[in-house]
């Protein structure tokens, strides 16, 4: 049977010249990732995999070690059902070249996605014992206010490579 | 002394066809049920990468289709092999799909609207440039949500 399936993503809403820009989030905040038309992966200026992908971007958003070089935590807040917790302040940003292939586009976004989805199934199974998917809609409205997900996809580049 | 009457003189006796139109009839139905209906002929070849975070598409009703990929076999002695955007039953260019959105939008109901969803469904062998300038024209007409056709696939690696 032809069941379709995919990965879903949300684009963001296009400029309205009227609204100023958002202040422009601090360097340390934000884990670049580049794809080049060679699919070739830049992570945070060296030359990464996409095997390690997935570990590199968690250690980024959750930083358990406090490291001055990854990401800052907002001040903890009470959310409910969760408790106490310090929100990352940590931007995935993602820039493709026009000649980086879907293929790769794809494998990279997936590592992506599956890091935010396992912090979630984390946090989750420490808060409720259960992971996020098999949670009730108001328990995983508030792991997804823990921890939202934050993939920016700039505007591609002719970065060529 | 009673007669025994010799069964079976007349060579074998017929088939009962009493069970035929039964066959018939479940054929019939099972090809009936089975069968689904394709709702646009492909004109590019389409095989979609690998993923493991997919979700299923719910309400298939509110989701439009965008192919892109290289043109099929038959017609690439007339297209060649660069990738192209297919939409409903034809190629199409990027500044089709304008078009294409709010002629979708007009077919459903105005509440779902905020509900759509594009379904990417994009060969591997593509190169983002096409997709990009595909994605830049959704978001000038506010069709945000969508979703990258993949397979699901064990771990790519």
């Amino acid at each position: 049977m032809d069941v379709d399936s995919g990965i879903m993503r949300k684009l963001p809403p296009p400029l309205d010249p009227e609204i100023p820009p958002p202040p422009p989030i601090k360097q340390r905040n934000v884990f670049t990732v580049l794809v080049n038309s060679n699919d070739m992966l830049l992570v945070e200026n060296e030359i990464g995999n996409i095997a390690t992908l997935r570990e590199e971007c968690k250690e980024f958003v959750r930083n358990p070690s406090n490291s001055p070089i990854l990401s800052e935590k907002k001040d903890p807040v009470m959310l409910d059902l969760v408790g106490s917790y310090q929100t990352s302040k940590g931007v995935v940003s993602l820039q493709n070249d026009r000649g980086t292939s879907y293929d790769i586009y794809i494998r990279v976004q997936n590592e992506l996605v599956a890091a935010y989805r396992e912090m979630r199934d984390e946090l989750s199974m420490q808060t409720f014992g259960r992971k996020f998917n098999e949670l009730k809609k108001e328990q995983s409205k508030a792991i997804k206010k823990a921890i939202p997900m934050m993939i920016s996809e700039s505007e591609p580049r002719n970065v060529g490579g | 002394m009673a007669k025994f009457g010799r069964k079976g003189k007349g060579g074998t006796p017929g088939i009962s066809t009493a069970s035929l139109p039964d066959i018939v009839f479940m054929l019939l139905f099972f090809f009936m049920v089975t069968t689904v209906m394709r709702e646009v002929s492909l004109k590019v070849k389409i095989s979609p990468p690998e993923a493991t975070e997919v979700k299923k598409l719910e309400k298939k009703s509110l989701v439009s289709y965008i192919y892109i990929g290289p043109p099929i076999k038959a017609l690439i002695s007339v297209y060649g092999t660069e990738p192209r955007i297919q939409l409903n039953d034809a190629y199409a260019g990027v500044e089709d799909l304008g078009e294409y959105i709010i002629a979708e939008r007009e077919a459903r109901n105005e509440k779902e609207v905020p509900f759509m969803t594009t379904s990417l469904k994009v060969d591997k062998e593509t190169k983002m440039g096409i997709i990009s300038d595909v994605k830049q024209k959704l978001r000038d007409l506010n069709a945000l949500k969508i979703n990258y056709s993949t397979k699901k696939g064990i771990k790519p690696q």
